[in-house]
Parts: C-alpha cells; sequence; structure tokens
C-alpha cells in the first residue's frame, strides 16, 4: 500500500472514531442528548469502547485469513487507543455523573457491585497497554514481552462484556451482538493458526 | 361549548401546550404517512379522508384525545412536571423494544380499540368490563405522581384516572382475594420485538389487596389531560406511585383476584434483584446499584442527580400498610 492510501485511510479512521465523540459534544453543547443525558453518555461511551477493542482484535485473524490484508496492523494501535479513550470519558462519566465525585459511593460500589467491579477490571488491563503503545515503549519491552503484555487485552474485552451483560437486566439481550463478535474472533486465533502449521507443514513435506 | 375560568382549568392543562402541538403533529404525520403512501399526490385535505378508510384507530386517537378532568386532593404538589416529550419517549415498555426511545417508535401497532378487561379469579361473578364503561366509571382526576423506575431515574407525571379501588369495587371480589395480578395485552404478532428478550411474556404484575385499595393507587387513563399514547400503556394501567416503575403494569387486559401471592414477571426473571413489593427504599440497594440517588429526566446533566425518598416520599401516606414488616428482607 503506498503512503497516500495509508494516510487517506488513517484519516477516515480517525473521523470515524472521533465521530460518536464529536456527536455527544454536539448534543452536548446543542442539549439535545435526550431525556436522560447521563445515561445517553454511559451509554455510548461504553458501547463504543466495546466496539473498538473488538475492531482492534479483529485485525490479527484478518491478516491471518491472507497475507494481502497484512497492511491491517497499521491501524491497531489507532483502534486500541481509541477504545482507551472512550474507557476513559466513560470512567469519567460514572465518576462524575453517578457517583458524584463522591468517593464513599466509589468505595461502596467497587467493593459491592460485580458489574462495576467487572467495568473497573477491564480498565485498569487497558491501562498498561495504553501507557505502553508507544513505538519507543515497544523497542524498550522488547517484541517478546510487548506481545506477551499485550495479550492482557483479551481480559480486558471479557471483562468488558461481562459488564455489559451484569448491567442490562435479566433477559435483556442487547450485548449479544458483540459477545458473538468477540467469541468468532477469539476462537478464530487458534482454529486460523491451526490451518495455516497445517498448510505450511504439507508445503514442506512436499 | 362550556367556557371555564382560569381557575377552572387544570395545571395539566396549562403545563405544555407545545408537546401536545408535537404530539398531534405526530399523529397527524403518522395519519398523512399512511394516506399519503395509499395515495401519493392526493391533495391534503383528500389525504385526511382517506386516512380515515386505511387507519380509522389513528384517527379515532387523534380526535379524542382530551379527557375531561377534575381536581383531586392526592395530587402531589411542588414539583416541576417532567415535559411530554420525555414521558413519551424515554419508556420501558419491553414488548415494543429494549431500548428507550423504542417504545415510541413501535407502540402505534398496539390496538387499544375495541379493549376489554377481564376480571376474574376470586369474585362473586367474572366480568368483563369495555374500555368505554370503564372511562364512565368514575371522573377522572388529574393526579400529578413522582415516577421512580429501579434503574434509578424518576420522572413528575401528571397522570389522569381514578383509585384503582373504585374499581375493585365494582369488582365484588370475595374475602378469600388476598391479592389482585395485572395481565398486560400480549400478542407476539403485533409485540413481535417481544422475541428479542428472553422474558415469558406477557407481562404480568401484582399487589396486596391492601395495596390495591389505597386511594393512591391510580387506574391511569390519561397523562397531561389526554388519554395515554400508547407507549405509556394505553388504553388502560395502573400507577403504584410508592413502589418502581415496572410494578405499574400497562395496557391492561386482565386483572384477577388470588388468595395467594402472584407470580410477577421481573420477580421471576431475578427474585435476587426485584422482589414482589419493591416499595421505593433508597436504604435498599439494587444488587448491581445503589437506591440512594435518582437523575430526575429532563433536567441539565449536573442538576440531574437527586436523593431518593423512602416510599418515594408517599411514605405519610403508605408507611403504616407495612408496619412490623421487614424492608430489606420484603424488597
Amino acid at each position: 500500500m503506498n503512503r497516500k492510501t495509508l494516510i487517506t485511510l488513517k484519516t477516515l479512521t480517525w473521523i470515524a472514531c472521533l465521530s460518536p465523540f464529536a456527536l455527544l459534544v454536539y448534543q452536548a453543547i446543542t442539549n439535545t442528548l435526550g431525556p436522560d443525558p447521563t445515561s445517553t453518555i454511559a451509554l455510548t461511551t461504553g458501547y463504543n469502547t466495546l466496539l473498538m477493542l473488538i475492531l482492534s482484535l479483529a485485525v490479527t485473524p484478518l491478516r491471518l485469513l491472507s497475507p494481502r490484508l497484512s497492511w491491517l496492523i497499521k491501524f491497531r494501535r489507532l483502534l486500541g487507543l481509541f477504545a482507551f479513550f472512550y474507557a476513559s470519558i466513560h470512567l469519567a462519566t460514572y465518576v462524575a455523573l453517578y457517583a458524584n465525585f463522591n468517593l464513599s459511593v466509589f468505595t461502596t460500589d467497587i467493593t459491592k457491585r460485580r458489574f462495576i467491579i467487572a467495568g473497573f477490571c477491564a480498565y485498569l488491563l487497558l491501562l498498561p497497554l495504553a501507557a505502553t503503545s508507544t513505538t519507543w515503549a515497544i523497542r524498550r519491552l522488547g517484541g517478546k514481552r510487548w506481545n506477551r503484555l499485550h495479550k492482557l487485552v483479551y481480559f480486558a474485552a471479557i471483562c468488558g462484556i461481562i459488564h455489559y451483560w451484569w448491567q442490562v437486566k435479566p433477559g435483556v439481550l442487547s450485548p449479544m451482538n458483540l459477545t458473538i463478535t468477540l467469541c468468532v474472533l477469539l476462537l478464530a486465533r487458534p482454529v486460523l493458526s491451526f490451518i495455516q502449521k497445517r498448510r505450511t507443514q504439507r508445503a514442506v513435506s512436499v | 361549548m362550556l367556557i371555564r375560568k382560569p381557575s377552572d382549568i387544570p395545571s395539566s392543562e396549562i403545563t405544555s401546550p407545545e408537546s401536545y402541538t408535537q404530539f398531534l403533529s405526530r399523529r397527524r404525520f403518522l395519519r398523512n404517512a399512511i394516506a399519503g403512501g395509499a395515495a401519493a399526490g392526493a391533495a391534503i385535505a383528500g389525504a385526511d379522508r382517506l386516512a380515515d378508510v386505511f387507519a380509522p384507530r389513528i384517527h379515532a386517537l387523534a380526535d379524542d384525545t382530551k379527557l375531561q378532568t377534575v381536581k383531586s386532593p392526592l395530587t402531589t404538589t411542588g414539583e416541576q412536571l417532567t415535559s411530554f416529550q420525555d414521558i413519551t419517549h424515554y419508556n420501558n415498555y419491553y414488548e415494543f423494544g429494549v431500548q428507550k426511545d423504542q417504545p415510541a417508535e413501535n407502540a402505534g401497532v398496539l390496538p387499544t380499540r375495541p379493549w376489554t378487561v377481564k376480571v376474574d379469579g376470586k369474585v362473586k361473578q367474572p366480568k368483563t368490563f369495555d374500555i368505554e364503561a370503564l372511562l364512565k366509571l368514575r371522573p377522572l382526576e388529574d393526579r400529578v405522581y413522582r415516577h421512580r423506575c429501579v434503574e434509578a431515574w424518576s420522572m413528575v407525571i401528571p397522570w389522569v384516572g381514578y383509585s384503582l379501588s373504585e374499581f375493585i369495587n365494582q369488582c365484588d371480589p370475595l374475602p378469600s382475594a388476598k391479592f389482585v395480578q395485572f395481565l398486560s395485552y400480549y400478542d407476539k404478532h403485533v409485540e413481535k420485538w417481544t422475541s428479542e428478550s428472553n422474558i415469558d411474556w406477557p407481562y404480568t404484575e401484582g399487589l396486596r389487596m391492601d395495596e390495591a385499595m389505597h386511594p393512591l393507587t391510580l387506574l391511569t387513563f390519561g397523562l397531561y389531560g389526554q388519554v395515554l399514547p400508547n407507549q405509556d400503556g394505553a388504553p388502560v394501567r395502573i400507577v403504584v406511585p410508592w413502589k418502581y416503575g415496572f410494578k405499574s403494569a400497562k395496557s391492561i387486559v386482565t386483572v384477577r383476584f388470588l388468595d395467594k401471592m402472584p407470580p410477577t414477571t421481573w420477580n421471576e426473571q431475578n427474585p435476587n434483584e426485584y422482589g414482589f413489593y419493591s416499595n421505593v427504599n433508597p436504604n435498599h440497594d439494587h444488587p448491581r446499584w445503589s437506591q440512594k440517588t435518582e437523575r430526575r429526566i429532563g433536567l441539565p446533566l449536573f442538576q440531574q442527580r437527586r436523593t431518593t425518598l423512602m416510599f418515594n416520599g408517599y411514605g405519610d401516606q403508605v408507611a403504616s400498610l407495612y408496619n412490623g414488616m421487614n424492608l430489606n428482607k420484603n424488597y
């Protein structure tokens, strides 16, 4: 892929990833966040965190499908950092609009409420990943160690999905689509690498 | 035509004329959309008449939305009303979708006429009431109530109706009737969104007999001085202002008197989270979130949060119903 296409695609990705945030800002300014602005912000940022996290997890399986898709790796960090960006606003929404900056509310929630524990775990797991997202950090850690550390993203995504299921009322199935997508992406890794191994083995034996 | 002095006009009729226009224009839009589809290019007058043929139900509602109401001493004072727009576009009515804005979009298909309410169980004789008869049974009162959802948001709604006790007295329940169960309308072909959630339909709720007979418990036909919009539980619903919103079943088709506690939808879904009583209680948290505070719908971001009141602020009237009961066990 040439430089020009890459820049265009990156710009488009930036616009796409920022648009939910831009829309929220616009709605906040024009006072059109709907009847329940607090939950609009919480739901939008939470959903986009999971969406972008799952999109970033789609990069590796897609690359395994075809070597022609290898350029997708250039977008993974961007998607991951945007997931962290939305997770941070999501957490800030909780602190400001749900806990009302009240520490005792936060301590009760974090010790008693499993859906908040799951969400907070997901955020804590994302922190070191965001912190080591720079090229400098990758060099400093070394590819192998960096890779191992970044396996945490699987657990972050799983915690995030659990957080979503535990938040909705029993019987409500809205988290289903994201859950199925995540499962497929997580299962695709071992399956695709197994197929690839077979292929290379066959190529060697022939 | 009766010209009333300003003091005779209930506050609910004055508060939100702009939202009333919005409501009407939505109806008009629906009507015209249907007519437009049937006869594209027809003149507006013609389209309106065609609409009568293709959508008589919507037309009947559009012309018949105003309700004749009287004042009530049981109304809640000192609260700023939630707008008609928010009351009708932020709904939990899962039969029409689980997102809050879905019922407003989808509930138009609910056939509110003809409508009957069946009464059975522990009664002298099972009966069926027509909705028109129910509307005329007692004078319709304007009753402003706080509405507190178990999800920790709240509204202030000017309902229209009369005490459920007035209706129960017409049902001749037997002395053995200790509970009353409400069953909501259910037709999976009409409410096709029910398949999107894993819930046993029809929706059902219940009250202890003394709760049902309490004068605050309202058999509700309207809000803001007009008939209930479908998404708010048309044509007739229950409103129990000291309990979480889900206790107030919508679009009632059956009222059943029982000698034992009936199963209720959310309690069946998860008994740890939703008890039979479900009184608003800031001291008993939902397992997943605190019930100490709530968000008032329609207020700006940083003004939404407020303290939740015991029995939603109706403790003076209803606390005695629960004397001697452990409300942390009977949540």
